[in-house]
C-alpha cells in the first residue's frame, strides 16, 4: 500500500473510532496487514481476517478458550457479515474492546451474548454459555443440575422485568448495579494484563511499524 | 472436667503408671477450652481465684523462673509468689523444675505468663494430676460426686446450709464450675467427634479407592502405589482383624509415594496413622501407633511426602469433588450411629442448658460489639479502667509491647506521678484492650435448624469451589445480594467453607474474581469472629500483596477489608509484619491529582478514593503501639498533614481519627506541631460533621499537654469554635472530646481568659451535672484550671458552681475524684468559697478522702485542704479536723514537703492561738510530723511555734504534750545541727 493511501487511511479511521489516536490507528493498521499478509500471497486480493485467523488473535494474544465465544466475539468484529474482518471494521472493533466506554462494552458484551441476535438473551442461550462453567458431576442424577440453578441464579439477580429473559434494559440496569456481571456469561473483553501487552507491543516503536 | 478427662479424653495405651496424654485433635481441643476456663478464671471469679486448694498441683514445669513478673520472689531456682494462704504458704512455689500451684489465680497468671508454651503446660499439670478437683476441692467432695453425681450438688448444698462456713460456700462454687466446665468439656468433645474426626469404612474405602486412580508410574501421579494388607473384606466393610476392630481400627494400607519408603498405615475410626510396619516374619503388622494421627489419608500423605502434596493440589478439585460427592452417598448410615451416641449422652445434654445459655448471651455480646467503638470513648474508659486497675499493674504489664516512656508536661506535680504510671499500663492505646480477650468461636449447632439461607449459601460455595472464573463471578455476584450484614449470614458463609475459597480467589490471577470475592469479605470481615479466621486462615498478608496491585479498586477493596479486620491486636500485628504499613502509607501518596479522567474501567477508581481507603486501614492499625512507629517511619506524617487540606469529610474523618490516635506519642505531637496540623484541625472544629468535630476535638486534647500547641490553638481561632460547641449537648463521645480539649488548653493562662470572654466557664459549671463521667473528668479539669485565676473563682462561685463540685466529691472514680479534689482545692483559696465548701461538709468529704487506696486521690485532696487550712478562720472544730488531717497525711510519701511547699506550715502555727485544747492536739501533733522536714522547721520557727509549743508543753493533755515536745526536739536538733556546721 502506498503511504497516500495509508495515510488516508489513517486519517478517517481515525475519526470514525474516538479511542485511538493517529499514531494508534496507524499502528493497528500496519498490524492487520501484517496479520492478513500471510493469507494475502495464497489467494491474492482478500477482504480481511477471515473467521480462523482472528480466532487465533484472540486466543494468542487475549488468552481466550472459549470457541462459542470467540464466535460472537468474531460476530461483533465483523460488522457487515461478510465473514472477514475488514481493517476498519478492525480497527473500530478493537477500539471499543480496548478503551470502549461502559456503554460501549455494554452494547457489545450483550451482542455478544445474544447468540442468536433476536435481541434477548433468553434462558436456552444462557445454559449454552455457562453449560461448561461447572465441573460436572457424574454421580449426580442430573449431571446439567448445577448449571441449571446457576442459570436460574443469573436469571433471578438480571431479569428485572421478570420474562424470563435478559433484554438489554435488564442487562444494563443490573451491570451498573454491579459492573462485575459485564462478562457475565463469559470472558468476551480483554483481561487488563494481555490488553497492556497488546498495547506495550503494538503502541511501540513507530520507526519499525511505519516501515510495513 | 472430671468425667471429661477420664472418659474423652484419649491417654496412651501404655500400661499404667503415669500415663501420657495422645497428642490427637481432640485431646488439643480439650486442653485449650480447659486453658480457656482457667484463663479467664481470675476476671470472672476474682474471689474464688484466691481460694485455696486442698492439697496443691504439682507437675514438672518448662517455665523458667526468669520468666515470672512482679508479685513474685524470684532467684536462680525457684520463685515463690507473695500471694499466699491464710497459713502464710505461698500459693505458687517453684524450684525448678517442680512447681507447685494453689489458687485458680495463680494457675491464671501461669499460663499468662507461660505464653507460648500454655497447651503443654497444660498438658503436663492434666498428665501429672490425674484427679484434679479431688485436689482442688479435698477428697471428700470427690467422693460423693463419684458415688452419686447427680446428688452430689445437692448434698453439698445441704451442707452449706448446715454449716455457714464462708470457706465451703467458695468451695460449692468452685465445684459448681468444676462442674460447669466438665459439662462443656463432655459436649465440646462430643461435637468434635461427630463433626470432625470419626471415619467409617465407607470413607476410607472411599479414598483409599480414588487414590488409587491417581496412583502409577508417572510422574503426574500422585504416588507409586497403595495396597491394602488384606484382600478379605469383613461384611461391616473393615479389613482389620476382630480383635483390632474392637480397638476401632478398620484397615491397613502400604504406600508407596514417589519420595518415600514404603509407609504402613493405620486407617482408624479415630483417624490415621503410622504404624509399626509389617515385621519381617510371616508379615504379622506391628499396631503399635508410631505418630500424630491426622484426620484422614489424604492430610497424612501431605505431611509425609512432598511429592504426593505437589501432584495433589493439581488433582485436588477433581479429588475433592469426587470425595464429598461420595461422601454425601455414605453419610446416612454414620448419622444414625451419632444419633444413638446422642441419646445415650442425653442425660448429659439436659443438664447443660445453662451452658447454652451462657453461649447465647455471649453470642448477644459479640453483636453488640459489632457497633463502631473507635472513638474517644474507649479512649477515655481505658484510662479509667487502667486507673482503677492500677494495683494490678504487674500483670498487663506483660502485655506491653514496649513500654513507653511518659510525656505530660504542664501538669501539677502530684497527679503527674499517677498519670505516668496509668499510661504505662496503657501500652497500646485506646480501644486496645477491649477486643484482645479473644471470644471462642460459635459454630452453628450441626442439628440446630439452619434458616434456607445456609443452604443457599453453601451451595454457592459449591460453585465457587467448582466453577470456572464465569460461574465463579456469578456466584460471588449472587452472594453479594445476600444480607451479609446480618450474622447469620456471615457465619454461614465461614461455617460452609466460604472463607478459605474466598481467600484462595484472592490469590488467583483473575481481577474479577479478587474484586468480588474481596467485595464480599470487606461486608462480612465487620464480624469480629470472621477477623479471626480472616487472620487465622492467613488472609492478610494476601491482602496487604494486594496494595501493590496496579488497579486502583482492588487496592481500595484490600485496604479497606484491612482496616476492618486490623481491629484486634494480632491482625494489627500481621499487617505490619507483612509490611502493610509501608503499603497503605504509599496509598496516601495517590490522592495529589485534583485533574484525572474520568474512570471506565471495572478496575479504576479515582486516586482520593485510594488514600481514603489507606487512611481508613491505618486508623484502624494506628492503635497499637509499634504501628504509630511504622506509620511515622514510613513517611505518613506529611502525607496525612497533605490529606488534612481536603475538603471531603470522608478523607477527614479517617485522617484526623488517624492523627488522633497517634497523638499519644510525643513524636506526633512534635510532628503535629511542626506540620502546622494544629490550623487544620482548628479549621475543621468549625465543619458541620459531628464526628470530625470530635475527632479534631480529641486530637487538640492529646497535643495540647504542649504549651506552644495551646498558643496555636488559640491564635488559630480555636477556641471559640471550642467554647460554642459546649452548647451542644446531646452528642455525649464529641461532648468529652470538646471538654477535654478544653481542660488542656485551658492550663495557659491567656486561653482561660479567652474562655471566660466566650462564657465557657458558666457553661463548664453547667454540665457539672447529669453528664457521664467521661465528660464530667474533662469540665472538672477544665474548671480545676480556670479555678487558678481569682476572678474565675468568683464567677464559678457566683454560678453556683460549688456545691455540685462538693457534691462529686464522695464519687469513686478516681481519675474524676483527682480532677475535683483539685477544684475543690483551688475554689478554697477564697475565703467566700470556702465559707460555702465548708458549710457543705466538703472539708469533711476531702477529709475522708485522705483513706481512699488510690495514692494520686490522696495526694490531691491533702493538696486541697492545704487552702482550707488558710482559711479556716475561728472555726475550731474545722481547724481541729484540718490538723488531724495533715498529721495523718504527712506519714504518706512526700507530703511533708508538699504542705511546706503549699504553704500550710505558717498558717497552721497560728491554729495554736486557739483557746480549744482539742485543736492545740491536733496541730501539734501536725507540726510535730510536719518538723521531720528541715524547711518546715525552720518556717516553725520564723513563726514563732517555739514559744506557743513550749506552752502546750505544760498542758495536762499528754498526747498533746508528748507532741509538743516531739516537735521542740526536732527543731532544736536542727538549730544545733546548723550550729555544728556552722562552727566545724
Amino acid at each position: 500500500m502506498n503511504r497516500k493511501k495509508l495515510q488516508k487511511l489513517t486519517e478517517s479511521l481515525t475519526k470514525d473510532c474516538k479511542h485511538f489516536n493517529q499514531f494508534e490507528v496507524k499502528c493497528l493498521i500496519g498490524l492487520f496487514y501484517n496479520l492478513v499478509g500471510d493469507v494475502t500471497e495464497r489467494q491474492g486480493a482478500v477482504p480481511g481476517l477471515d473467521r480462523d485467523a482472528f480466532r487465533s488473535v484472540l486466543h494468542v494474544t487475549f488468552g481466550m478458550t472459549d470457541d462459542m465465544i470467540m464466535d460472537r466475539v468474531f460476530r461483533g468484529f465483523d460488522k457487515d457479515n461478510d465473514g472477514f474482518v475488514s481493517v476498519s471494521e478492525w480497527v473500530c472493533g478493537l477500539s471499543v474492546f480496548l478503551r470502549g466506554t461502559l456503554e460501549e462494552k455494554m452494547k457489545y458484551c450483550f451482542e455478544v451474548f445474544d447468540l442468536n441476535g433476536d435481541g434477548f438473551i433468553s434462558k436456552e442461550e444462557t445454559f449454552h454459555m455457562l453449560k461448561d462453567s461447572l465441573l460436572r458431576q457424574p454421580s449426580e442424577e442430573d449431571p446439567d443440575e448445577g448449571v441449571k440453578d446457576l442459570v436460574e441464579i443469573t436469571l433471578k439477580k438480571m431479569d428485572r422485568d421478570h420474562d424470563g429473559k435478559l433484554s438489554f434494559t435488564d442487562y444494563e440496569a443490573a451491570v451498573r448495579e454491579q459492573p462485575l456481571l459485564l462478562e457475565a456469561f463469559g470472558p468476551c473483553l480483554p483481561d487488563p494484563k494481555s490488553q497492556k501487552e497488546f498495547e506495550a507491543q503494538v503502541f511501540k516503536d513507530p520507526n519499525e511499524v511505519s516501515e510495513v | 472436667m472430671g468425667v471429661a478427662l477420664t472418659r474423652s479424653a484419649q491417654w496412651t495405651a501404655a500400661g499404667r503408671g503415669t500415663r501420657n496424654l495422645e497428642t490427637t485433635p481432640l485431646n488439643e481441643a480439650i486442653l485449650k477450652e480447659i486453658i480457656t476456663f482457667v484463663e479467664s478464671f481470675l476476671y470472672k471469679h476474682p474471689q474464688e481465684a484466691n481460694y485455696a486448694f486442698a492439697e496443691p498441683l504439682e507437675w514438672k514445669t518448662e517455665l523458667e523462673p526468669a520468666a515470672f513478673g512482679s508479685g513474685y520472689a524470684v532467684s536462680e531456682t525457684t520463685v515463690t509468689s507473695e500471694e499466699a494462704d491464710k497459713n502464710g504458704q505461698p500459693l505458687l512455689f517453684l524450684s525448678v523444675p517442680q512447681i507447685k500451684i494453689r489458687s485458680f489465680g495463680q494457675l491464671s497468671r501461669l499460663l499468662f505468663f507461660a505464653k507460648n508454651t500454655k497447651l503443654k503446660e497444660a498438658q503436663a499439670c492434666i498428665e501429672a494430676n490425674r484427679n484434679p478437683i479431688a485436689k482442688i476441692l479435698g477428697l471428700d467432695y470427690n467422693i460423693i460426686n463419684e458415688i452419686n453425681e447427680d446428688s452430689a450438688l445437692l448434698t453439698i448444698l445441704d451442707k452449706i446450709t448446715r454449716d455457714n462456713d464462708p470457706e465451703s460456700e467458695t468451695k460449692v462454687k468452685i465445684a459448681l464450675l468444676l462442674k460447669q466446665l466438665d459439662l462443656h468439656l463432655l459436649n465440646h468433645s462430643l461435637k468434635h467427634i461427630s463433626l470432625e474426626i470419626r471415619l467409617n469404612p465407607g470413607t476410607v474405602k472411599n479414598d483409599i479407592e480414588l487414590l488409587k486412580r491417581f496412583s502409577g508410574k508417572g510422574e503426574q501421579t500422585v504416588l507409586e502405589s497403595i495396597d491394602y494388607t488384606s484382600d478379605y473384606e469383613f461384611s461391616n466393610g473393615c479389613r482389620a482383624p476382630p480383635w483390632r476392630q474392637i480397638q476401632g481400627e478398620i484397615c491397613y494400607v502400604l504406600v508407596k509415594p514417589h519420595d518415600a519408603e514404603i509407609l504402613c498405615v493405620t486407617c482408624s475410626k479415630e483417624g490415621v496413622f503410622l504404624n509399626g510396619g509389617k515385621t519381617d516374619d510371616e508379615g504379622e503388622i506391628n499396631y503399635e501407633r508410631k505418630g500424630e494421627i491426622y484426620k484422614d489419608l489424604v492430610t497424612l500423605l501431605k505431611e509425609k511426602s512432598a511429592v504426593f502434596s505437589e501432584n495433589m493440589s493439581k488433582q485436588e478439585v477433581r479429588f475433592s469433588e469426587e470425595q464429598q460427592k461420595e461422601k454425601e452417598q455414605l453419610n446416612e448410615v454414620p448419622k444414625e450411629e451419632e444419633a444413638a451416641t446422642l441419646r445415650k449422652a442425653s442425660d448429659v445434654s439436659h443438664r447443660s442448658m445453662l451452658e447454652k445459655n451462657q453461649i447465647n448471651r455471649g453470642k448477644n455480646l459479640m453483636t453488640k460489639r459489632l457497633e463502631p467503638s473507635l472513638n474517644w470513648k474507649t479512649t477515655v474508659d481505658a484510662k479509667v479502667k487502667h486507673l482503677l486497675r492500677d494495683n494490678l499493674e504487674e500483670k498487663h504489664g506483660g502485655r506491653l509491647e514496649k513500654p513507653r516512656p511518659s510525656v505530660l508536661p504542664g501538669r501539677p506535680q502530684l497527679i503527674r506521678k499517677s498519670i505516668e504510671k496509668a499510661e504505662e499500663v496503657i501500652s497500646e492505646s485506646s480501644s486496645e484492650s477491649e477486643e484482645d480477650e479473644e471470644p471462642p468461636d460459635h459454630r452453628q449447632e450441626a442439628n440446630a435448624d439452619l434458616p434456607s439461607e445456609y443452604w443457599q449459601i453453601q451451595k454457592l460455595v459449591k460453585y465457587l469451589k467448582g466453577g470456572n472464573q464465569t460461574a465463579t463471578v456469578i456466584a460471588l455476584c449472587s452472594m453479594k445480594d445476600f444480607n451479609l450484614a446480618q450474622e447469620t449470614c456471615q457465619l454461614a458463609i465461614r461455617d460452609v467453607g466460604g472463607l478459605e475459597v474466598l481467600i484462595n480467589l484472592l490469590e488467583t490471577d483473575d481481577v474479577k474474581c479478587k474484586i468480588g470475592s474481596l467485595k464480599i469479605l470487606k461486608e462480612i470481615s465487620h464480624n469480629p469472629q470472621i477477623r479471626r479466621n480472616i487472620v487465622d486462615l492467613g488472609g492478610l498478608p494476601i491482602m496487604v500483596n494486594i496494595l501493590d496491585s496496579p488497579h486502583k479498586s482492588l487496592k481500595c477493596l484490600a485496604a479497606e477489608t484491612i482496616a476492618n479486620v486490623a481491629k484486634f491486636r494480632r491482625a494489627r500485628q500481621a499487617v505490619r509484619r507483612h509490611g502493610g504499613i509501608t503499603k497503605l502509607v504509599a496509598l496516601l501518596d495517590c490522592g495529589q491529582n485534583s485533574t484525572e479522567p474520568a474512570y471506565s474501567s471495572l478496575y479504576e477508581t479515582r486516586d482520593v478514593e485510594v488514600a481514603r481507603c489507606g487512611a481508613l486501614a491505618l486508623w484502624s492499625c494506628s492503635k497499637s503501639y509499634a504501628n504509630k512507629e511504622a506509620i511515622r517511619k514510613a513517611g505518613g506524617i506529611p502525607l496525612l498533614a497533605r490529606l488534612l487540606k481536603t475538603s471531603h469529610e470522608n478523607m477527614l474523618i479517617p485522617v484526623v481519627g488517624t492523627l488522633q490516635e497517634c497523638a499519644s506519642e510525643e513524636n506526633y505531637r512534635a510532628a503535629i506541631k511542626a506540620e502546622r496540623i494544629i490550623e487544620d484541625l482548628v479549621k475543621n472544629l468549625n465543619s458541620g460533621n459531628e464526628q470530625l468535630q470530635e475527632h479534631c476535638a480529641m486530637a487538640i486534647y492529646q497535643c495540647a499537654e504542649d504549651e506552644e500547641t495551646r498558643d496555636l490553638v488559640r491564635l488559630h481561632g480555636g477556641l471559640q469554635p471550642l467554647a460554642s460547641l459546649l452548647n451542644n449537648t446531646d452528642n455525649k463521645e464529641r461532648l468529652a472530646a470538646v471538654t477535654g480539649a478544653i481542660w488542656k488548653c485551658s492550663i495557659s493562662k491567656e486561653n482561660v481568659i479567652k474562655f471566660r470572654e466566650y462564657k465557657a466557664i458558666e457553661t463548664l459549671v453547667g454540665l457539672l451535672t447529669d453528664q457521664p463521667e467521661e465528660v464530667l473528668v474533662n469540665v472538672v479539669g477544665a474548671l480545676g484550671e480556670c479555678c487558678q485565676e481569682h476572678e474565675n473563682r468568683v464567677v464559678v462561685r457566683k454560678c453556683g458552681g460549688i456545691q455540685p463540685l462538693v457534691n462529686l466529691l464522695v464519687g469513686i472514680n478516681q481519675a474524676l475524684l483527682v480532677n475535683v479534689t483539685k477544684a475543690v482545692g483551688a475554689c478554697a483559696v477564697e475565703p467566700e468559697s470556702m465559707m460555702i465548701i465548708d458549710r457543705l461538709d466538703g472539708v469533711r468529704l476531702l477529709w475522708s478522702l485522705l483513706k481512699n487506696p488510690h495514692p494520686d486521690v490522696k495526694a490531691s485532696a491533702a493538696w486541697a485542704l492545704c487552702p482550707c487550712i488558710q482559711n479556716a478562720k475561728n472555726n475550731d472544730k474545722l481547724r481541729r479536723h484540718l490538723a488531724e488531717a495533715i498529721s495523718r497525711c504527712c506519714m504518706w510519701g512526700r507530703n511533708r514537703v508538699a504542705f511546706g511547699e503549699y504553704k500550710a506550715v505558717a498558717p497552721l502555727v497560728r491554729y495554736l492561738k486557739s483557746s480549744d485544747t482539742n485543736v492545740h492536739r491536733a496541730t501539734a501533733q501536725a507540726l510535730y510530723q510536719l518538723s521531720e522536714n528541715a524547711d518546715n522547721c525552720i518556717t516553725m520557727h520564723e513563726n514563732g511555734a517555739v514559744k506557743l509549743l513550749l506552752d502546750m508543753v505544760g498542758s495536762p493533755d499528754e498526747a498533746l504534750q508528748e507532741a509538743a515536745a516531739g516537735c521542740i526536739s526536732n527543731i532544736r536538733r536542727l538549730a544545733l545541727a546548723t550550729e555544728k556546721a556552722r562552727y566545724s
